[in-house]
């Protein structure tokens, strides 16, 4: 049992963003543990997705779990189901979505181990980094239970390649369907955008923008840079924009190559989120708000006047 | 139906925490502490449920130092009746919460038990689905909308890409979100009436709950620190340097 299983989401049979990161850290932990990677597609209608896991670079075994209890990724029966197999391997490994963050901790008490948040980095086979307080701090811990239940930050683990390897697929049995609740229905944001968490250039707003008529201005500078748009707590209270682009501690964690953020202070709560980024660019007419020490450029200045210009200059 | 609230006495949220000299933990001597934010939120919404006459009592429980006794007191002035502290100075990791609230819930019997969704402190996001699991009981998360009707509950739940809903078999574990509801101020004949509400004492051990870490710390750091870049003049500058300095449009 060096083994590690990596619970794969996929959505209509295609993996989930995120995926090929969750590998590449149960490839680091099962190389530390002498042992090699399984993937789990659990889903109903989800050959496909099971297909697509057995191609991904170092994957040993792929196992599917066909089944309507496992349609929409409900936590209850999922638990169960990888409760069942997991005594079978030294980690159980998820990616830190809310996927992830629903399911991975329920497995854990099913299995009496303390789960391990969101990592982003592996010491040793039973060792492990991980922020708190919203990333104001770094613990190193080490895991005293034999099976390491862990969700994983995708954006500290560089992808797998999703070629290259071949993989048996093996059909894995339904566990008993606990029937505790059920899926109702879902409302899900379709954008022409590029995702927040994978995006290369992702622009965000503040407070600062004003309105949701001014917050326009972002997405126009995201679209310019084919970028993703993101805002802070702040925006999103005020209406600005939907709840599924905040960025930061309690939002979505994200390390692009470009990060414009437009009339945004800096408050911790979001800078967690973004200060993995390669480039940092600060747009806020407070010389001193607290977003430019972490900025590599800054510009000081209205950003409602600021963001038409500088879609003007990109666009030469 | 009676509800039970768990609250988390933390580190105010607005404080920026810092590594003590020998990397042991963050410094929490004369730090202000509060109740985690989405704790809060949870008992918002429990008694908002009791003003509707969805709940017939509002319990809280908090599983910390004596000192919690405050963040009790916060929510019994927020409109919750009673609270319970399970006291301990030791570090409790949420497995251990869990196992707590868990032997609370065989004495009170709630039908519907609330939590924030993650502490601001460890950040944790674990002890509502492990409190689920060990209960065997169905799980809302990250709950921006909840209705009660007979015995389920409808849980609209904030996912990273749109809303779900799911409906729970009662009893059930509810996590709130931020936007779940916006918290009440105690106003201050509350927070005088909430000296007189009961407080109840326990131990995990009188509990009979190991509480025993499971993870030990080895060392915490400060995160690697972002060096502040430079101020550009214009629009026209800032273009130059993504383009021919950081090359990155």
């Amino acid at each position: 049992m060096s083994n590690v299983l990596v619970i794969a989401e996929q959505n209509n049979a295609v993996l989930a963003g995120g995926t090929l990161n969750t590998i590449a850290a149960a490839a680091q932990l099962a190389k530390a543990a002498g042992g090699s990677v399984d993937v789990l597609i659990a889903g109903e209608g989800v050959k496909a997705a099971a297909d697509a896991a057995a191609k991904i670079e170092g994957v040993a075994k792929v196992l599917l779990a066909d089944a309507p209890a496992y349609a929409h990724g409900l936590a209850e029966p999922l638990a169960a189901l990888v409760a069942g197999v997991a005594k079978n391997y030294a980690g159980v490994l998820v990616a830190a979505t809310t996927f992830g963050k629903n399911v991975a901790p329920r497995v854990a008490a099913l299995l009496d181990v303390q789960q391990i948040s969101e990592i982003t980095g592996i010491v040793s086979a039973d060792t492990f980094v991980r922020p708190f307080y919203a990333g104001n701090a770094m613990a190193t811990v080490q895991s005293k239970d034999p099976i390491k239940v862990v969700t994983v930050r995708a954006t500290a683990f560089d992808p797998v390649k999703a070629e290259g390897g071949s993989a048996a697929v093996e059909a894995l049995a339904p566990a008993a369907d606990p029937a505790l609740s059920t899926f109702v229905g879902q409302e899900l944001v379709k954008s022409e955008r590029p995702d927040l968490g994978a995006a290369r250039v992702v622009v965000a707003g503040g407070r600062g923008m004003g309105s949701a008529e001014n917050f326009k201005l972002i997405e126009a500078l995201a679209d310019k840079l084919g970028g993703a748009v993101g805002a802070t707590r702040a925006a999103v209270d005020a209406e600005y924009c939907a709840h599924e682009i905040q960025v930061g501690q309690t939002g979505k964690i994200i390390a692009p190559e470009l990060y414009i953020a437009a009339g945004i202070s800096g408050a911790i709560q979001h800078t967690a989120g973004v200060k993995d980024s390669k480039v940092i660019v600060a747009i806020n007419k407070d010389e001193e708000a607290t977003i430019f020490q972490i900025a590599d450029y800054g510009l000081v200045g209205d950003a409602i006047k600021i963001l038409p210009e500088l879609i003007d200059a990109l666009g030469k | 139906m009676k509800a039970l609230v768990a609250v988390k006495r933390v580190v105010d949220y607005n404080i920026e925490v810092r590594v003590k000299a020998d990397n042991t933990g963050v410094e929490t001597a004369n730090v202000k502490f509060s109740m985690n934010p989405f704790d809060e939120i949870a008992v918002e919404e429990a008694v908002r449920l009791k003003e509707a006459g969805k709940v017939s009592e509002v319990v809280v429980v908090s599983v910390g130092p004596a000192q919690a006794q405050d963040t009790l007191r916060t929510a019994l002035a927020m409109g919750a009746d009673r609270a319970i502290l399970v006291q301990t100075d030791a570090e409790i990791q949420p497995l251990a919460v869990a196992k707590v609230l868990k032997a609370i819930v065989a004495k009170e019997s709630p039908e519907l038990v609330l939590l924030g969704k993650q502490a601001v402190d460890d950040d944790a996001n674990q002890t509502g689905q492990m409190l689920a699991a060990l209960l065997g009981w169905a799980q809302g998360t990250y709950a921006a909308k909840l209705t009660i009707d007979g015995n389920a509950a409808t849980v609209v739940r904030e996912l990273d890409d749109g809303v779900e809903t799911v409906s729970l078999k009662l009893p059930a574990i509810v996590t709130a979100a931020l936007r779940l509801n916006e918290p009440r101020y105690a106003s201050l004949p509350n927070i005088m009436k909430a000296k007189k509400k009961p407080l109840e004492t326990v131990t995990p051990d009188a509990l009979g709950v190991d509480v025993a870490p499971r993870l030990v710390t080895l060392k915490v750091e400060p995160p690697a620190k972002r060096k502040g870049g430079v101020k550009v003049a214009d629009v026209a500058e800032l273009v130059a340097k993504l383009k021919n300095e950081a090359k990155v449009i």
